[in-house]
């Protein structure tokens, strides 16, 4: 369960993921913003088929890849948050 | 030319940042590469815009870094953020990209400053979801101000101890500190106290953190022998081994983390050498006192050659950039010696801390080397240990082989999550050292291009004959 621990006003911005609306905070990376949504499950491995999610948040890994805007393999943890953002699932690639 | 530059810093983390200043002050051409949105990498990470409504209780390490950070945005300099490095060679090219599009660019010398990762941590169960590093945790902190609420911690390692101290500051609940620091280590390292030469200060501060996380009466589990995580998709519980009883702890996220290792890949794929360090158990870039890696144009400072902590990277940082102003002849060899006097002394009473702090936290040698084969070592392709273990049966002789035979390393992260593991395992496979088995050979791009990003690509400059 990841919880905000302060209640700062910040500017909020719009994302859509899978077609759901989430509120996101400005500044907010797209992965923190879905883990704050509660989405755990960013994309399955094109090897298994496994799910993943953020594991290194730092760009190392790899494991949080999304696709943003119709652009596939973009890493949820280096890309911000902005206004109508579409983000899917990336499990396109596994079939 | 435009795009020419005397000094290409890669990374801006403490040791690019304080680079860049001294070497700005003598008015060198400088360009700054970093792939983050902001100066700080990630010791330093979003302490400009961190909006917590008390940062104090990130400790005053992490406040020291506004001056630094503040310092770097002053200086008279080339700073991109969100560029990413692909290529670089030894004669001082750099491709990088930016914005979705392809940038060249040259210098006389390069100085890789691109810091740590994190040590993988390959037990069983650690691709599920839910599992994350505890480093990954600290950059939600830092970043977002989330808190994820009754996780486990496990592993050993000061940043460990840190983490879950600013946790327990900021009221996030702990459902449990798994400790896997064996007992061995701690008689191994008291005799290394000695080298400490009176610098208690940053033992001091382990040893507060630690006694803080004790008396929250939070769960607090020391020298496990095993370990592995449960779940199908998602973590449901962790087991642990200890006195060869298996106890289980039910929660949702686990944190792992078992010390940092140096960001290698950028200096191995431009032809640095390499060297295994025994004591902290993974590849060290060759350096000399002045940070002068084995090619004459590269210099490779901080935690990007050897992790030595963020204070040792910005003294570091500076040596390095003395010894490049000196090569540019900016400064004389006499002046860059007198300049790096008091440097050098502050950095080798910084550096007194590490024998001491890497006998006590090298991770036990199956939590480096996995005995279950069916732990992924590869996070990627979803290579497991055993078919590792089987490439070398089949007659493999070091990681090269093994990436052909089995597709270990070949994925997204090019090798960064299981490079050491693989070499470890090797090594141990055949009784020989890790050294003679060797590393993955990076090659360029460094991260992945997509072909889209290549057809931007400028013509590169016309050299003159």
């Amino acid at each position: 369960m990841i919880k905000r621990i302060d209640s700062q006003k910040t500017e909020m911005i719009k994302i859509y993921f899978e077609g759901e609306l989430i509120n996101a905070h400005k500044g907010q990376t797209v992965a923190s913003a879905l883990l704050e949504a509660g989405v755990t499950h960013f994309q399955n491995t094109t090897s298994r088929g496994s799910q993943r999610g953020p594991f290194c948040m730092m760009g190392v890994c790899f494991d949080c890849l999304v696709e943003i805007d119709e652009q596939p393999n973009q890493q949820a943890c280096m890309v911000n948050v902005y206004q109508e953002m579409k983000i899917r699932r990336q499990t396109n690639i596994f079939k | 030319m435009n795009n020419h530059y005397d000094i290409i810093i890669i990374g801006a983390g403490p040791a690019g940042m304080s680079a860049s200043c001294l070497a700005s002050k003598y008015k060198a051409k400088i360009l700054v590469l970093d792939v983050a949105a902001s100066p700080g990498g990630q010791i330093f990470r979003a302490v400009e815009t961190n909006q917590s409504i008390d940062k104090q209780k990130f400790g005053a390490n992490y406040l020291n870094g506004i001056k630094l950070v503040n310092k770097f945005r002053k200086c008279s300099i080339n700073y991109h953020s969100r560029a990413k490095v692909w290529h670089l060679s030894e004669n001082g090219e750099v491709h990088y990209l930016k914005d979705n599009k392809t940038h060249f660019v040259k210098a006389k010398h390069i100085l890789i400053t691109s810091g740590a990762q994190e040590r993988p941590f390959p037990v069983a169960g650690w691709t599920l979801n839910g599992v994350m590093t505890a480093g990954a945790a600290q950059i939600l902190l830092k970043e977002s101000n989330l808190g994820i609420q009754n996780a486990v911690f496990v592993g050993t390692g000061p940043l460990l101890y840190l983490i879950a101290h600013q946790y327990l500051m900021m009221g996030i609940p702990i459902k449990a500190v798994v400790d896997t620091t064996p007992l061995s280590n701690y008689f191994r390292a008291i005799p290394k106290i000695v080298n400490l030469r009176g610098n208690f200060n940053e033992i001091y501060k382990g040893i507060r953190w630690i006694g803080d996380i004790k008396k929250s009466n939070t769960l607090f589990i020391k020298r496990i022998s095993d370990l592995r995580i449960l779940g199908d998709e998602e973590v449901h519980a962790i087991e642990y081994q200890k006195n060869g009883q298996w106890n289980k702890i039910e929660c949702e996220n686990v944190l792992l983390h078992q010390g940092l290792v140096p960001e290698i890949n950028i200096s191995l794929s431009v032809g640095c050498r390499k060297i295994w360090n025994q004591q902290q158990s993974c590849w060290n870039i060759d350096v000399d006192k002045w940070f002068q890696s084995s090619l004459p144009s590269i210099s490779v400072a901080g935690d990007a050659s050897s992790i030595s902590g963020a204070i040792a990277a910005e003294a570091s940082g500076k040596i390095a950039a003395l010894n490049i102003l000196a090569k540019l002849n900016i400064i004389t060899a006499n002046q860059r010696d007198q300049l790096a006097i008091p440097i050098h002394k502050s950095l080798k009473t910084e550096m007194s801390t590490r024998i001491f702090l890497e006998t006590l936290f090298n991770p036990i040698s199956h939590f480096r080397i996995p005995n279950n084969n069916d732990t992924i070592v590869c996070r990627c392709e979803e290579v497991s240990a055993g078919e590792i273990r089987e490439s070398v049966d089949l007659g493999s002789k070091g990681p090269n082989q093994t990436k052909s035979f089995t597709r270990c390393g070949m994925g997204p992260c090019q090798g960064r999550l299981c490079g050491l593991t693989v070499s470890e395992i090797i090594a141990d496979q055949l009784n020989r050292s890790v050294e003679e088995v060797g590393h993955y050979r990076i090659r360029p791009p460094i991260t992945p291009i997509t072909l889209g990003n290549l057809s931007t690509t400028k013509p590169a400059v016309t050299r003159s004959n």
